[in-house]
């Protein structure tokens, strides 16, 4: 069996669940920041990402009408949608923008819910993307809420009724790695719907440490995006998941504070 | 009449539709979520929907985004 096939069958038989539809794939990709839609579409493809974010803006009139825009690239069809609501500060814009982008893709109800507190951190308002989830659920949507690294949050998030919490490793395109592992720990412990790792993957090791944590899944784009090669990225990233994910279903050895020896250590040459 | 268009003022002839305004713009039959006047109009009323004086009308679409 070769690598990749052996990656597919692992992948098969152990789905990621959001809002009762399976997902053989662990690993969510945003479509931001590529050089063009060209390159966005090798990316997501060599991720072997079935769930690609999006963002929601006002349509660029000016452009040419024979250009093709990004959902032709990444058709409904074939891949799962996963607008945003990035760059929204208050619940009522956060809404707003989901509302539209519900309408957009003929009334799919999956969201990344995000409202931002803060320019520079991008760190989430909390009060407000609970305020948010409630209303979203409230109307039928299906709320992926990208939360703080606070198990409390987290736990309000999935009471609110959220399908996954998708927690901070490290500010939104910092690719400072997993800064917060003890948290991320305590939240996949803390809630039971799936927790995922949104914001503050650098490389693939990070993101085989969120795997390794016990998260069911990882969000990623600047990582991916801003690589000097975004597609062999890409691939690496959908390797470390996978690897992530069986070394926390295989179970790590205990950490020992002395040396073991892997060879045995009886009948050497030298024994006399 | 004039519309809001996108925070932009647009000339539109009186009583146009979506449609109408979407084809002037070469976009007719995209993927373009609609708003006027902060609430959703859902592509099935786009035909019918006819727009008003200083309507605040927002076009919106998908783009690449994390």
């Amino acid at each position: 069996m070769s690598v990749a096939e052996e990656h597919m069958r692992q992948e098969l038989s152990d789905p990621l669940t959001i809002a009762g539809r399976d997902y053989a794939s662990r690993l969510l990709v945003g479509t931001g920041k590529y050089r063009d839609l060209d390159q966005t579409r090798r990316a997501v493809d060599a991720s072997g990402a079935e769930i690609v974010t999006v963002a929601i803006r006002r349509t660029n009139i000016g452009q040419d009408p024979g250009e093709p825009n990004l959902l032709e690239v990444l058709p409904p069809e074939r891949y799962t949608i996963l607008p945003n609501t990035a760059g929204c500060f208050t619940a009522e814009e956060a809404l707003r923008t989901a509302r539209l982008a519900r309408e957009l893709l003929g009334g799919a109800a999956l969201v990344k819910l995000e409202v931002i507190g803060d320019r520079n951190t991008l760190y989430p308002d909390m009060i407000a993307t609970l305020e948010a989830a409630e209303v979203l659920v409230r109307e039928g949507f299906e709320v992926m809420a990208y939360v703080s690294d606070d198990p409390l949050m987290a736990r309000r998030a999935e009471e609110a009724g959220c399908v996954a919490v998708m927690p901070l490793a490290a500010p939104i395109g910092s690719g400072l790695g997993i800064q917060n592992r003890y948290n991320v720990r305590e939240i996949v412990d803390s809630v039971k719907v799936p927790v995922l790792v949104d914001a503050g993957v650098g490389t693939a090791s990070d993101a085989a440490i969120a795997m390794e944590l016990g998260c069911d899944g990882v969000l990623m784009n600047t990582a991916i995006a801003q690589a000097r090669d975004p597609v062999l990225m890409a691939a690496a990233m959908r390797h470390a998941v996978v690897a992530g994910r069986a070394a926390w279903l295989a179970g790590r050895m205990p950490r020992k504070r002395y040396a073991s020896a892997s060879s045995p250590e009886t009948d050497l040459i030298s024994s006399s | 009449m004039k519309i809001l268009l996108n925070g932009a003022h647009h000339e539109l002839a009186p009583g146009a539709t979506i449609v109408d305004l979407m084809s002037g713009l070469e976009i007719a039959g995209h993927r373009v979520a609609v708003e006027v006047n902060g609430r959703v109009v859902p592509a099935s009323e786009h035909e019918a929907h006819r727009l008003d004086e200083s309507d605040r009308v927002e076009l919106i679409s998908a783009i690449g985004g994390g």
